[in-house]
């Protein structure tokens, strides 16, 4: 392997920038885990309230793929 | 990257290529986003007319899926956008179908799949963004900018909270357009990886296989929720231009 400095350094800020899709996974699971124990405490108005529960995930997750975003340009645009 | 044998391009799937040959892609020039967007809206258009058309009582598999995604997107209008939101249901049920038509038919192994492209996604975003915008301030006037000033929070505040709001603002269409194409991309890119691993196993390629038929089902769920994220967002930013004061 005789790739150059620069490749190396992109190569490892992707794989740094994956750690950033463990702070979504804590966002997603901290909002579906609290929506969950809602409601388990009462079930009757769990119902109306999936959309709120996607649109937290969905925020999460965000920025989650905003950290992919940044590993696949580091692997394939720089 | 071909180090010990295992060849895999996860990315080599998103290239944009002319159907009928050549490398030169043109404004005009026919390619497999064209075919696979075509295709789309025809799926679409599919399920609609086909599915409305014997208007039964007793609907069939076709009517009842139609209906379903019907009354299931008037229903998300009217409970986040509110009830004067209901003019602009078709606008949103367009933008429903196509995205969940574009991302199931991009799981058809060797389809291409339109929204796992940014530019794809961003003209989406972008139309909702402009439209919703200009809607604010048609609607409301200069009245649309309390949007970003915050009665509710103390006077020293409010103006930071208005250059937050404002940047916030702005940034919607960004994170509206790269949520739909990141998360269908890199889906998409698992699922290569995976498939290179069955074919670099050889013997053994049954537990590659298996793992890319769970992450196939764990995509097929990413397809629909994606489709429902980005529509229900549209109606949040439609509902702020509707209702603009906090």
């Amino acid at each position: 392997m005789e790739g150059d400095l620069a490749a190396m350094g992109a190569y490892i800020g992707a794989g740094l920038a994956c750690i950033g899709i463990g702070g979504a996974g804590i966002g997603v699971g901290n909002v579906a885990g609290n929506y969950l124990a809602g409601a388990l405490r009462n079930p009757s108005a769990a119902p109306g309230q999936t959309a709120f529960l996607f649109i937290g995930i969905a925020f999460a997750e965000a920025l989650g793929i905003f950290a992919f975003l940044v590993a696949l340009l580091l692997m394939f645009a720089v | 990257m071909a180090e010990g044998g295992i060849d895999i391009r996860p990315v080599d799937q998103f290239i944009v290529k002319p159907l009928f040959g050549g490398d030169v892609v043109n404004w005009y020039t026919p390619t497999n986003v064209t075919l696979w967007m075509a295709l789309t809206v025809l799926a679409a258009t599919a399920l609609m007319v086909y599915g409305a058309r014997g208007r039964a009582v007793i609907p069939s598999r076709a009517q009842s899926m139609a209906e379903l995604s019907y009354s299931f997107i008037y229903k998300m209008v009217e409970d986040v956008a509110g009830r004067d939101a209901i003019r602009f249901f078709p606008y949103i049920m367009t933008i429903f179908l196509f995205v969940l038509f574009a991302n199931l038919l991009g799981l058809i192994p060797f389809a291409f799949t339109t929204t796992s492209h940014i530019a794809v996604t961003a003209v989406l975003a972008l139309t909702v963004f402009i439209s919703v915008t200009a809607l604010g301030f048609v609607l409301h006037g200069a009245k649309f900018l309390k949007l970003f000033w915050v009665d509710s929070a103390p006077l020293p505040l409010r103006p930071i909270l208005a250059v937050i709001e404002l940047l916030s603002y702005f940034v919607r269409p960004v994170s509206h357009s790269i949520r739909l194409a990141g998360a269908l991309m890199a889906g998409h890119a698992v699922a290569k990886v995976f498939a290179g691993f069955a074919a670099a196993l050889g013997a053994a390629f049954f537990i590659p296989v298996l793992a890319v038929t769970a992450l196939y089902a764990l995509e097929l769920l990413v397809a629909v929720i994606q489709a429902y994220v980005f529509t229900i967002l549209s109606c949040i930013y439609l509902k702020d231009a509707l209702h603009p004061a906090h």
